[in-house]
């Protein structure tokens, strides 16, 4: 088959679009969408690895911080949300062998997602609406540095897309709970308790013949539980939204409303509450429960200390709800209490639960032994690798003594965050997509394996070496969220910046893969209605 | 007290050692689990010891640095240390405004820095000449922020906003302004 030949029809032409359910098309639509906004990310990234070696003089540190503002953004919810979202609406109804509650819903999804992405980055890029992901009040509504118009597009971005989580939360508990048509009344609140954990505590409580048995699958339970921390961090970002909106409809107006009326730490508290159950909640989570489900699709067999795992999934949901205080460990009027407590103790169970998820995984694929070393597994353990590496670096940091010597430094978003997020976990997402196309596009076949390995490469030795060298700078005192004129870290910021174009030049590799596996026929037949009436997972 | 230099270069040494032993059991284990072999069925024993560790580990940390890193105790009862002085600062317009031109400090003094924000949130930190860190804190609006530091040796030190405060936060730096002396320097009141 010819280059050109397989660019427009995909490798061998086995991917037909035509024989796609609705299902399997809104979920490669997010990951295509996911992969994009990835790119977007990847690429803003990059500017501000060159910026941080040596000011562009073409872009102003307000367009600078505007591109720092998005960045993140983009990544966590343009990117992973849509990647995330899209394969766990599919994943619902594939495991639980049912049909999705709605299509509708899962479209509006992909499309509030999408469109508010779209919208909120638009407006940061024309506007430089720079307050960071972390809107320290009253910086969102210091209309002095920002336009309170551009501000005011941001934020309704932002709320589409919340819209759209809220979305997801609702399909995927519904189909966890309905009863299809036709089918045998399904016990819904059964079922709910088991994808939550309810029965499965309540189980502990029973004599072993009186105990229940689990009536979904762990990947699913993994899922509802992460989902519940979407849920509650869609609310949180949600209100705090329209919060701002207020002001900024006020000024809008000609109000000028008092900024003093919020308390800035009481706000702070509440914001990092909820931005930490994306953070240290449902990423964890559904990390988790993405290894589980990579482990058992790649050996064939049970997980390793099932109950345990589920177990542990319920105490990583209640442990998300009680770590945001790590985040104000530099903030003295924040009550000390907290600070050990919720900063230092609670913070030191993600270490317990991360490294029981790090050792199922790992506990479970030597049980297969031997594996063949393929693209889904070597990803896996680039993505154990990367949490691995990132969990004790945080946990370092939640400690009051490293804090205030740490705090907002290059070592929180070097060997922390980027470490996590890229290595951590974009591999286990990549190695999630390697498992997964064939049995989205029916039985496509991957295009190359020799572009595979370079991506895995590129990417493990990119994004390792990146927050190394960032966390290298952090220790000698370099912060974040600042510009350094004079050069002061340069040796570091151009190790960093090469490791970062690797970073990139292994995504383009990864997409030119993508591309060739399904072809540009395909990739647009993705975007055209499924043929197929149902609401199935697979076509029957 | 120690400096904080010290401090994190102990920390360069433990975590640098960790990544390479974590990433060469990687290494292995991706060798050894392609490798033939008899499958097997790890034992819950080792799983247990292995909860253990990691429940030993995550405490241990904050145990140790509680008595090995001075300044956090200090923080926690800070209310209940008496300083041998006291600086006021406040910040407004992403500019700082110090008590006077220079802060003198004696080598050995417990120093409060109390700072105010009288608009937005920004941070507080002292670095270096060479543009290391000696700490940072937090300053947010409507609250009191405080730290209390013992100055070990002797110094200059440039105060510098450790938190995003918009654009016009990035030249909220007060070069050279924290002169730390040996206190027989001590320059008459």
């Amino acid at each position: 088959m010819s280059f050109i030949n397989t660019l427009m029809n995909g490798e061998g032409g086995t991917f037909k679009p035509d024989s796609q359910t609705s299902l399997q098309k809104i979920a490669l639509r997010m990951v295509i969408f996911g992969l994009i906004f990835y790119l977007m990310t990847a690429v803003e990234g990059m500017i501000m690895r060159i910026y941080q070696i040596e000011p562009i003089s073409q872009i102003e540190p307000k367009q600078f911080f505007a591109i720092m503002t998005a960045h993140p953004l983009v990544g966590i919810f343009g990117s992973t949300y849509n990647i995330v979202f899209g394969a766990f609406l599919f994943l619902v109804p594939f495991l639980m062998k049912k049909p999705i509650w709605s299509i509708k819903l899962a479209n509006w999804t992909f499309l509030l997602i999408t469109i508010g992405t779209f919208i909120f980055w638009t407006a940061g890029f024309i506007s430089h609406y720079a307050p960071l992901y972390t809107l320290y009040w009253p910086l969102p509504a210091d209309f002095e540095q920002f336009s309170v118009v551009g501000g005011t597009i941001f934020i309704l971005g932002i709320a589409i897309l919340m819209v759209g989580a809220v979305f997801f939360v609702i399909n995927i508990f519904k189909t966890i709970m309905y009863t299809p048509e036709g089918w045998e009344k399904q016990p819904s609140r059964s079922l709910l308790a088991s994808a939550l954990g309810v029965s499965g505590v309540e189980n502990i409580f029973k004599r072993k013949n009186k105990r229940k048995e689990h009536l979904v699958s762990l990947p699913v339970a993994a899922i509802a539980r992460g989902t519940v921390d979407v849920a509650l961090n869609s609310g949180i970002i949600l209100f705090t939204g329209v919060l701002i909106l207020v002001y900024m409809v006020a000024a809008i107006l000609g109000y000028d409303l008092k900024e003093s009326a919020i308390d800035a730490l009481l706000y702070k508290n509440w914001f990092w509450w909820g931005l930490d159950l994306v953070a240290d909640g449902l990423v964890l989570i559904f990390v988790a429960g993405t290894w589980y489900l990579l482990a058992t699709l790649i050996t064939g067999k049970q997980l390793f200390m099932q109950n345990i795992a589920r177990a542990a999934l319920l105490l990583e949901l209640v442990v998300s709800w009680t770590v945001w205080s790590h985040h104000l460990m530099s903030d003295q009027a924040q009550p000390g209490f907290l600070k050990v407590f919720s900063g230092e103790m609670v913070t030191a169970f993600e270490l317990i639960t991360q490294g029981l998820a790090f050792f199922i995984v790992l506990a479970t694929l030597w049980s297969a032994r031997p594996l063949k070393m393929t693209n889904p597994l070597k990803f896996l353990l680039g993505g154990l690798l990367g949490f691995a590496l990132a969990v004790p670096a945080g946990i370092m940091q939640a400690d009051l003594g490293l804090n205030r010597i740490l705090h907002n430094t290059q070592w929180i978003i070097g060997p922390h965050v980027h470490v996590a997020i890229l290595i951590g976990l974009s591999m286990t997402l990549y190695s999630a997509i390697y498992i997964l196309l064939p049995i989205l596009t029916n039985g496509g076949k991957w295009y190359s394996n020799k572009l595979a390995n370079i991506h895995f490469w590129g990417h493990l030795i990119g994004g390792i070496g990146m927050g190394a060298f960032m966390g290298m700078a952090g220790l000698k005192g370099m912060l974040r969220r600042t510009i350094y004129f004079e050069g002061e870290y340069n040796l570091y910021m151009i190790l960093a910046g090469i490791c970062g174009a690797l970073l990139l030049i292994s995504f383009l590799v990864f997409f030119v893969n993508i591309v060739m596996t399904v072809g540009i026929n395909g990739a647009l037949g993705i975007f055209k209605k499924s043929k197929l009436d149902t609401r199935e997972a697979l076509p029957a | 007290m120690v400096d904080s230099t010290l401090v994190l270069n102990g920390q360069t040494i433990a975590y640098t050692a960790y990544t390479i032993a974590i990433m060469s059991i990687m290494a292995w284990f991706a060798v050894a689990v392609t490798k033939k072999g008899k499958s097997t069925i790890v034992k819950p024993a080792i799983f247990y010891v292995w909860v253990g560790f990691l429940v030993v580990l995550g405490v241990s940390l904050h145990i140790a640095t509680a008595h090995t890193i001075p300044w956090k105790h200090m923080d926690l009862n800070r209310a209940e240390i008496t300083a041998d002085k006291t600086f006021d600062i406040s910040v407004e317009n992403h500019k700082y405004i110090l008590p006077s031109g220079k802060l003198i400090i004696d080598v050995g003094d417990k120093v409060m820095f109390n700072v105010r924000s009288n608009d937005l949130t920004y941070g507080f930190g002292l670095f270096r000449e060479d543009n290391s860190m000696l700490f940072q804190m937090q300053v947010v609006p409507g609250h009191l922020n405080d730290i209390m530091w013992q100055f070990v040796k002797p110094g200059i030190y440039s105060i510098r906003s450790t938190e995003y405060s918009g654009p016009a936060g990035i030249q909220m730096i007060e070069k050279n302004v924290v002169v730390v002396k040996e206190p027989e320097n001590r320059p008459a009141e």
